[in-house]
This record gives C-alpha cells, structure tokens and sequence, in this order.
C-alpha cells in the first residue's frame, strides 16, 4: 500500500523554552529545530511497513518555510521514497493544515495517512481528527498498536480509562502516540542518500487552499515557577500539613 | 564527500543524539566494566561510524577531511574511548590501504571496515622505537612467495579486536634507516602472531592495546602495500590525518569538561550561591572556553587546507601540540571547578582527566611535534 505521512518542524524538545518579554510568543531565534517526536513515531511505523513488505511507497509531507526541507530530508533518511513540501512562511493553524493534508490526500490517494497525534510546539491535537472529518474517512487516534489486514486496521487506542482496540476500514487517518515504537537513530549513509531523492515543493495557493479563520494568540506566559518542596518525618507530619493546607 | 551543509547538519545532528541519548549514558558501564556492550558496538557499526573516511565506492561515507574531523569532535563529547573504537578504522587502520594498496588490497579489506566487520590496527611502534620509528628492528625477510616475520610490536591500539594490521617491518636488514621499512596488511588470524595480555593502563578503560608478537610468521608477498622500502614514508602520510584527529578528540573532550564543569558551577552552592558567581570560577571556565574554541579553529583550519590537497605537516603537528596540551589543561581546571567531587569516581571528570593524559603521548609526543615543528619551520625559512 501507498502511505503518506506528515511531518511537522518544530522546536527540538531538549530546548528549554523562552517566552518573549512582551508575551507575543516564544523565543525562536537561533533555537534548534527538529521533527515533532510524535511524527517520528509515525516516520517509523511507516518505515516499519516498508520494510515488512506491507507497504510499497511512502510520502513524506511537509507544511512549513523553505527551512523545513531539514526535516523532510529527516523522513528521506528514515526511509520515506519522496516528500512534499508545501511552503509557507505563515502560522499553519489545524484547520488550514488538515485542508491542506486532505487536499494532498486525494491527489495521492495513499491507503493510510499516519501522523502524530500532536505537534509539541502548540499541543493542538486536531490536525488529524480535522484531515479524517474534511475526507469523511473513519480515523484511529493515539494508536499505540496498529496491525492492518486486507483493507482493515486494527488499532489499539491510548484512552482514558485503558486501551481501546478498534477496527476502521481503509483508507483512514492514524495518529500516533508515544508506546507505538522507538524511532530509529539515522544512519549516517542514509542520511546521505536522502539528499538524492526527490522533493516535491509548491505553496499554499497552488493547491488552492484558503487560509482557515484565524485564531488569534492573546497571550504567552511562562508556566508559574515550582514552589521548592518541604522535608517531613514522618506519615503523621505529611498528613498533618496537608490538613493544613487544606488538600484532604 | 558532501560538502553540502543542510546534509553535514542531518549528520552532526544524528550523530549528537546518538552521543547524547545512547553513549554518554553507558560511560560509567564501560569504565566499569573495562568494554563497550556488545549492542553499543553494533548500533555504532549501524550508524556508520566505522566507515567515516572510507571512500564510497568502498562502502564508506568518504567525507572529506572537515567533514570528518566535525564529527570526531561531537562523537569525542563522549568517553574518548568510543572514538578510539572507530578511530583506528577511520585513520591509521585503513589508511596506508586506501594511499598504498593495489585494488585488490583494497576491495578486501576496505568494505567491511567501513561496515565495521572487521577491525584494522596499526602495529608501528616497538619497545625500543617509539618516538624514533625508523629505527624499528622487527623483520620481514623475503623467501619465496612469503615474507618471514619476527618481532614485537607494542602498546597496539584495538590489537585485541583486530582482524588485519598494518604492519612496518624492516624489509632489509643492511638499511638501519628508514629505507629499509615497508608496510604490509597482514591478517591477525596468520599462525606465528600472538597477542599479549591486554595493557593496564591510566585511563581509557573500555579500549584496548596489547603487545603483538610475530614469530616466523609467514606472511603471503602479496600484502605487501606499495613497494618495498616504502614503510616509513606511508607511515607518515598516515600520520598527519592522525594527528588532526587526535587534534579534534582533544576539543571534543575539552568541549565536553567545559560543558560538564559550567553545569556542576552553576548547581553547586556555596557562600550563599552558585560557585559559576564566584569569579575565580568564572576565571577557569572562561580559559577553558577561549582555549578549546581556538584548538577547534586551528584544527578545521589545518583540515580545510587538508581537504585543498595543500601541505599541513607542520600545522597537524602545531594543531595536535596545542590542542592535547590545550585539554590537558581543561581538563585540571574541570577537576578543579568540581573540587573534591572531582576526584571521586562518580563523576566524569575524573575519568576523563586520566584519559586525556594519553593524547598528549601517542601519535607522536608533545616533544615530538615541537621538533617537526622546529625542524620544518627552519627549513621553510625564507629571509
């Protein structure tokens, strides 16, 4: 099967976070860069298929400013064949990502989509769920298992109360989380090889997709600096002090 | 070869993340236990580190000089004994193959160093001729088809692993010189080499050297590289890449005292606040920094004009003089900064203050390198 996954640059998740002075945003000067995590996740699974022979060709995609090719040829060296990027220099809010996404979806008509199921720059979980809903395909999210079977997926859901196991027909949207695998390191000659292959790029407007509503940031603010803890003895005390503060 | 930038990132980035996420958590295993695991060698075989310099059309990545010297400093981040693994394939190990063997030679042995299959070392140096190399006495007499080996060869980096060394070995015994040395790829599996308990050495544990010993050892005439005679010259070739590379160990590791010293600094506390705050602190990792970043420059500098075919002799010599005796000096202050935390075990300061001792002496001494230095800036001499 065809499967295309989508990948998104976003600040390397060693980098410790600055908010701007005037609350706009955080800092992103100069700030290392890498593939949302949870993508990498995806980037294997796909790169899994491929190599069990489930699956013949994947796509990697790419919604971002002409620097994002980095993590493109990230996908290339895990193992994708070719990549798409639609260049943007603009904020790419869920709804306009996901109208992008549907519109590459049909035009390369994969049997599974497969991305994470958030990007940790703004935690926004929708892109997925949106793609699916815009394709009226069933979808599979926070899959932490995924077996396919003819034109079945069986995925095995991280929810609330447990795992969930589902079966959705193909073709379908899967978002991946965190147990599905462990991303493979890069070989170094792989990542040379990944130089040679193709790179599709075009702009929003060639795909003439409209830019969603725009949401607007009002606010960043660092989160509130942890209190230092206390030392107790014993049971008694500990129970004590939180009687004092009223927490049971 | 890549010379393409957005290519070098996606390596220094994959390479600094297998550093830091599968190698820096494992440096008090292997000191320890004396080796690096088995599961480490082989995710360090799969990354393609053993294949750095190896040309392509051999299975290896074929970076140039630069390049390679870009990596070396961010794998040394971690213990330097990670590096030695791989060093030897990467420089010395393959080298005098690659510069001097014919085809064959190379198509045997050059892919699955580059794969990491096989280990190459390099047996020069002897009990009584180190820093003197052309005076090496360890034979090899011509009968036939074969050459007769007999000799020592000591303190032999990644012996114990080995499955081919370069060996020099005086091919004329009436030329007490340099003349009378050539260089042949002998395979260690050859009946008449036996290797000596590993050495105990300062630091470095996890790596390994013994004494290699040859006894009648019949060596096929054709492992001879280049031609007969040529030994001392082939070694030297090899040796100017070698000692850029112990260059660039050098200001990995300092980068990486630096680094560890200015995190301990800032969390310790004393007098009311982090010793970073006190200024003679502040003194120590200043030097560190200043030093280290001018041992990076110099040895990439020496390592473009490398790459540009241009002659550094006297500038690897200047660069490995600076920059081993450069992390020397970190590499006290960082012992320093820690203070008695420092000399404890439980810290990697110590440990690396007992490795980096070693660069100072192998691939030519302190002393040595003073000498080319001295030596080929009174020849160059122009009034």
């Amino acid at each position: 099967m065809k499967v295309m996954v989508s990948v998104k640059r976003v600040v390397d998740y060693n980098v410790r976070i600055q908010v701007k002075g005037d609350g706009s945003g955080v800092n992103l000067d100069g700030v290392k860069m890498s593939m949302n995590p949870f993508d990498e996740i995806a980037m294997e699974q796909a790169v899994q298929m491929k190599d069990a022979g489930t699956a013949e060709e994947v796509i990697a995609v790419t919604i971002g400013p002409a620097k994002a090719e980095e993590q493109l040829r990230s996908a290339l060296a895990f193992g994708a064949d070719r990549a798409i990027h639609v260049k943007t220099d603009e904020e790419i809010q869920p709804l306009t990502a996901a109208r992008i996404l549907a519109k590459l979806f049909e035009k390369e008509q994969p049997k599974v989509l497969l991305t994470g199921k958030q990007a940790i720059d703004d935690d926004a979980n929708q892109t997925g769920q949106m793609t699916a809903a815009l394709l009226d395909l069933p979808q599979a999210t926070f899959a932490s298992a995924i077996e396919f079977d003819g034109d079945k997926a069986k995925v095995t859901r991280e929810v609330d109360s447990g795992l969930e196991t589902i079966e959705v027909d193909l073709p379908a949207v899967i978002t991946t989380d965190l147990r599905l695998n462990e991303p493979r390191y890069l070989k170094l000659p792989d990542i040379m090889k990944a130089k040679k292959k193709p790179i599709d790029a075009m702009s929003v407007e060639d795909l003439g997709i409209e830019e969603a509503v725009k949401l607007n940031v009002t606010k960043t603010a660092p989160p509130p600096e942890r209190e230092p803890g206390v030392m107790v003895e014993d049971v008694n005390e500990l129970v004590s002090k939180m009687k004092d503060k009223g927490l049971v | 070869m890549i010379r393409d930038q957005n290519t070098l990132n996606g390596i220094l980035e994959a390479v600094s993340r297998f550093v830091r996420e599968r190698l820096v958590p494992a440096e008090a295993e292997v000191a320890e236990q004396d080796a690096i695991p088995d599961d480490i060698v082989a995710d360090m075989r799969s990354l393609g580190l053993f294949g750095l310099s190896i040309p392509e059309e051999y299975g290896g990545m074929g970076l140039t000089l630069e390049e390679e010297l870009e990596v070396i400093i961010r794998l040394a981040h971690a213990s330097p004994v990670f590096r030695s693994l791989v060093g030897t394939n990467n420089g010395i190990g393959s080298k005098a193959i690659l510069y001097s063997g014919n085809e064959d030679q190379k198509q045997r042995y050059l892919p699955p160093m580059a794969r990491g299959e096989l280990i190459g070392s390099f047996a020069l140096t002897e009990p009584e001729a180190g820093s003197d190399a052309a005076s090496l006495k360890t034979r090899a007499i011509r009968h036939g088809d074969v050459y007769v080996v007999n000799g020592g060869k000591r303190y032999i980096s990644n012996a114990p692993q080995a499955g081919v060394f370069t060996l020099m070995a005086r091919t004329d015994p009436d030329e007490p010189g340099a003349a009378g040395v050539s260089c042949f790829a002998v395979d260690a599996d050859l009946d008449g080499i036996t290797l000596g308990k590993p050495d105990r050495k300062m630091g470095m544990a996890g790596s390994h050297t013994c004494d290699v010993i040859f006894q009648d050892c019949r060596v096929p005439a054709g492992a001879l590289l280049g031609s007969e005679g040529e030994g001392i010259r082939i070694a030297m070739q090899v040796l100017d890449r070698g000692r850029l590379m112990v260059a660039a160990a050098s200001v990995g590791a300092a980068e990486r005292l630096l680094r560890d010293s200015l995190r301990y600094a800032e969390e310790r506390r004393q007098f009311g606040k982090p010793i970073a705050e006190q200024q003679l602190v502040q003194a120590m990792l200043a030097d560190a920094r200043a030093e280290s970043y001018a041992a990076r420059s110099m040895t990439l500098d020496a390592a473009r004009r490398y790459d540009e075919g241009l002659p550094v002799t006297t500038d690897a010599a200047c660069c490995k003089l600076f920059a081993s005796e450069m992390v020397g000096r970190v590499a006290d202050r960082a012992v320093q900064i820690h203070g008695g935390a420092g000399y404890m075990r439980d810290y990697r300061v110590e440990q690396f203050y007992r490795d980096v001792r070693l660069f100072r002496l192998f691939e030519g001494t302190s002393q040595i390198q003073q000498l080319v230095i001295a030596r080929n800036l009174r020849k160059e001499a122009a009034w």
